[in-house]
């Protein structure tokens, strides 16, 4: 596998300028002779697929929801980061990226995060220039707000509806676009597999979920914008139907997946409430900004949280990270939280809870004014819990929320099938073991805004593509396999709901592959997953027929891929004999339970190759260089 | 500990867009009140599959009341009978026990049932690509802070922008119309400064959409913005007919004016909306 990153030459600062200069050009007229596949609208995809209309290129855009406007970026809540330095409190390109690098324990390429922090600026004039309402001062400049443990204010925000609020700006430039015949959309269609033809990446197949017609796609690049898929766990924060199949699909077809395991876990969700739990709901991290972290000092008190006195709470953030306190970073976070509870000291009818309390926030600032910070938050919580946030503290727990890893892509995005090029959660480039918050929201319009539009055009440029239609063979045989696979899977008609067997891998997920990971638990569960693999292809039940709209064969074949792609997450862990970030290895922490990094054998990304069904994967990897921020153990006390 | 329900549940089955439909009645126990409301569609699914029957097709994705995807009307009021909350953020203590709650699609000419409770929206996205936009191209340079706003106009802005595009208005409006949903695009970008250069052929073009997709006109029932779960006020309506410069009457009849596609008469002379919406390009 190549594994070639081609990151230019010089200094940091100057790379990219340099490399935009240098990228070959398509000439104007000609980009309308080519066709570009976009899959995914969500922050990534829709930037991506409407600044290469803009451009001139001709686009095919896809998605499985009923609207490119429902994409699961809509759900993002906290902000978005960008090194403006308004507040003028010291930021900087160069912090951004120095707090990236770190933050993601230097595990990311540092080019490309350079790149990232550069892009930031840009990002805020294109989104306000949209339309895009972000909160603004009374002097009517925009306003910031610290977020994600980050000790300067660099976030946009746009009340917590900052995704919903991005998206609408890159889903309106779509449909501008859509209005004008450059992209043509097609919602509901769901990428069941990727096309190479001679080892490029050529097109792709697709199955309109209205009626089942699955047909061939071709074209002369691939853009995958598919979002994470932290859905592996069951239970998680992201959206129902956020999923790994596209990018499974693509890796079975020769795209490298790097650092599958990395994994983010949310400090701040509402505990799981029963096992009918269809999904865990975020309550942003801007709440850690004003609420106090705490759970009872002595073990199984049962006391409501107003009767246990001040000198019974331990406020164990604020005591093990007095620099940072509530704000340390998720991974820290969460981790916390997890010990507080297995040492038996968390709260709620689950005791798989602590609280996040804002009694102090309410006596120092007023109702009003937390309100004004937190209002749709509260109510968010008092909907779904029945309790009252001014009243009683928030119980929150960690949940799963994000993914790091993702498909291998160079400093162009693209993967290591040629044409085949990834943006956004998709890919695995900028946040290393652990992503800061309010950084996905930057990355994926960076990659489909400002990258991806000319790095494309330095590929076509270059590449040479015989001319294809959707009758080649390799067209016909993906279609072919696609067809047969909705076959066997309605043909099972077992016992067993799709939502069962996800539920059970989702829990072998999660004790054993979640907050905490060792060697002999990932052995367990690599034992465990083929074994519910099987019984998913004898014993599956799915309903109804592929000609009608039929969303549990679509859910069927998402969790066909989580329990093959589990796996290769499992044996990724396993493979990393180290804690960093988002990866816990219980075995590898410092005296104190903080993640102890090995750099001196495991400073590369893990790029997965796939083998063969029934072959082990192959590991590759690529080694990291830190040239401009010195390797330095992560440090927040 | 918490309560668990029977209920008795009466749900619009259709099996396509082409077969007539039916209510269905189910009797479901064990209901949890701290379930979501789509967590008890779930349960029932799950008790319909295993006993070899057809679940309920419903949208839903985030499930956290932001994606606008969910979409059923629950005892005959879009989203259920909780002001401002969707249906995927209605939760069962609002029942109790012996309850029947009746379940039926979005009903719209403009949005026609594809399955069970599952509808097409498409046209309110074509809306959008008439013109809910601000035509600016990727790579401006101008900074961020260059132009600054009020902060009553963003928040105003942004009262506007938080609509979900999930149609309820639509299904509450004795005429479906998509007034508050068209009227919210108008507001949100009319409130900025970045809005005004468009700001008539904006709307123009958007109204000329939506009679193209059959929706009705507004006769002032309001039963949009009590339904819907953002609370959109219907404020968003007034400023849609105000940036046109012509009152809400004439505009309602400008658009009652408006020919159909396909089916004008080419003796008739194009009405002024239609002729000024073509000067628009
Ligand atoms: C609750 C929540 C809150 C968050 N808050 C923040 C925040 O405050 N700040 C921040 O920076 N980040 C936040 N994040 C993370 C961030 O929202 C996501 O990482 C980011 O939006 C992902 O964008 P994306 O474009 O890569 O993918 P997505 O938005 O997930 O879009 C994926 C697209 O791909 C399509 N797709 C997927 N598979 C297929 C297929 N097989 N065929 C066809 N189409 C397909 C989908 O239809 C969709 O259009 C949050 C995440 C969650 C879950
Ligand atoms: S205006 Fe309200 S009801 Fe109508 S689409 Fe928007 S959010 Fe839904
Ligand atoms: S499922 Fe997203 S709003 Fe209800």
């Amino acid at each position: 596998m190549d594994l070639n990153a081609k990151i230019p030459d010089g200094p940091i600062e100057g790379k990219w300028d340099r490399h935009r200069f240098e990228m070959k050009l398509v000439n104007p007229a000609n980009k309308r002779k080519y066709n570009i596949l976009v899959v995914g609208t969500g922050l990534a995809g829709a930037s991506a697929a409407a600044s290469l209309a803009e451009l001139g290129y001709n686009v095919d855009c896809f998605c499985f929801q009923d609207s490119p406007r429902r994409a699961h970026s809509i759900a993002a809540q906290g902000g978005i980061n960008a090194a403006k330095n308004y507040q003028n409190d010291g930021d900087s390109i160069y912090r951004l990226f120095y707090d990236t690098v770190k933050g993601g324990d230097f595990r990311a390429r540092e080019a490309n995060v350079y790149r990232l922090a550069q892009i930031s600026v840009n990002i805020i004039d294109q989104c306000v220039a949209q339309g895009v309402p972000f909160a603004r001062e009374y002097g009517g400049l925009l306003s910031n707000r610290s977020f994600g443990g980050a000790q300067v204010s660099r976030t946009f925000y746009a009340r917590g509806q900052t995704g919903q609020q991005l998206l609408l700006g890159a889903y309106q430039a779509l449909e501008r676009q859509i209005g004008l015949g450059k992209v043509k959309m097609y919602a509901r269609h769901e990428m069941l597999d990727l096309v190479v033809i001679d080892g490029v990446a050529r097109g792709i197949i697709t199955r309109n979920l209205v009626t089942g017609e699955t047909r061939g796609w071709v074209g002369d690049a691939v853009v995958l914008a598919t979002g994470g898929y932290g859905n592996v766990f069951y239970l998680s924060t992201n959206a129902k139907g956020s999923n790994v199949t596209a990018s499974y699909r693509a890796h079975k077809r020769g795209a490298g997946f790097a650092n599958p395991c990395f994994t983010q876990i949310h400090p701040t969700c509402i505990p799981v409430s029963g096992d009918y739990q269809s999904k865990l709901t975020l309550m942003s991290e801007s709440l850690r900004n004003d609420g106090r972290v705490w759970v009872p000092k002595q073990k199984g008190d049962v006391r409501r949280p107003e009767q246990i006195p001040e000198d019974e709470r331990d406020y164990y953030l604020e005591r093990r990270y007095p620099s940072f306190g509530n704000l340390v970073p998720r991974d820290v976070a969460s981790r916390a939280a997890k010990a507080v509870c297995d040492e038996g000291r968390g709260v709620g009818p689950s005791k798989m809870a602590v609280f996040l309390d804002f009694g102090d926030a309410v006596r120092r600032l007023g109702q009003n004014v937390v309100a004004d910070r937190y209002g749709n938050l509260f109510e968010m919580y008092e909907r779904i819990t029945g309790e009252d946030p001014y009243k009683t503290p928030m119980r929150i727990f960690p949940a799963v929320h994000y993914t790091m890893g993702g498909l291998w892509v160079d400093y162009d995005l693209m993967s290591t099938i040629p044409g085949l090029h990834v943006l956004g959660e998709a890919n695995f480039s900028d946040h290393g073991a652990n992503r800061l918050g309010a950084s996905a929201l930057m990355q994926g319009l960076a990659d489909g805004y400002f990258i991806i539009p000319y790095t494309i055009g330095n590929y076509l440029a270059q590449a040479k593509l015989p001319k294809i239609t959707v009758d080649h063979p390799e067209v016909q045989r993906s279609l072919a396999g696609v067809r047969a696979q909705t076959t066997r899977l309605l043909g099972i008609k077992g016992r067993t709901t799709v939502d069962e067997f996800h539920r059970e891998l989702g829990l072998v997920m999660w004790d054993y592959c979640g907050m905490g990971r060792t060697a002999e638990g990932l052995k367990v569960a690599l034992q465990k997953i083929p074994e519910i693999r099987a019984r998913f292809w004898s014993d599956v039940a799915v309903p109804g027929a592929n000609e009608e709209l039929n969303p549990w064969l679509e859910k069927a074949g998402r969790v066909a891929d989580f329990l093959e792609f589990g796996e290769l997450m499992c044996l990724d862990a396993l493979e990393r004999n180290e804690s960093c970030g988002g990866h816990f290895r219980e075995e590898f922490q410092t005296p104190d339970g903080e993640a102890l990094r090995d750099d001196a054998n495991y400073s590369y990304a893990a790029v997965w190759e796939y083998t063969g069904e029934g072959s082990a994967p192959r590991l590759n990897k690529e080694p990291l260089e830190f040239k401009n921020v010195k390797l330095a153990t992560r440090s927040y006390a | 500990m918490s309560k668990t329900m029977t209920l008795t549940l009466q749900i619009w089955r259709q099996r396509s867009a082409n077969t007539p439909g039916s209510m269905q009645t189910y009797k479901l126990e064990g209901v949890n009140e701290h379930m979501s409301f789509l967590e008890m569609l779930d349960v029932l699914n799950a008790k319909l599959t295993k006993e070899g029957q057809d679940p309920v097709a419903f949208d839903h994705d985030c499930r956290e009341g932001i994606c606008g995807s969910c979409s059923m009307v629950i005892d005959g009021r879009p989203h259920g009978p909780r002001k401002g909350t969707t249906a995927c953020q209605l939760h069962m203590r609002t029942y109790k026990d012996g309850d029947t709650i009746t379940i039926e699609p979005w009903r719209a000419k403009a949005f026609p049932v594809i399955k069970d409770l599952v509808v097409d929206r498409g046209s309110l996205d074509r809306i959008v690509a008439a013109g809910g936009f601000v035509s600016v191209n990727t790579g401006v340079t101008v900074d961020a802070n260059a132009t600054p706003i009020g902060k009553k106009n963003a928040d105003e802005a942004m009262d506007y922008a938080a609509c979900i595009g999930c149609g309820a208005c639509v299904a509450a409006c004795p005429n479906a119309a998509a007034m508050l949903f068209t009227g919210a695009k108008v507001g949100h970008l009319v409130k900025l400064p970045q809005g005004q250069v468009e700001r008539r052929g904006r709307v123009l073009r958007m109204v000329e959409q939506m009679d193209l997709e059959g929706f009705g006109a507004c006769t002032n029932h309001r039963e949009c913005s009590e339904a819907c779960p953002k609370e959109i006020s219907f404020d968003a309506i007034e400023l849609l007919t105000s940036s046109t410069c012509a009152p809400r009457s004439r505009t309602t009849d400008l658009r009652r004016s408006l020919p159909q596609r396909g089916r004008r008469d080419p003796r008739r002379p194009r009405s002024r909306l239609r002729l000024e919406v073509q000067q628009l390009g």
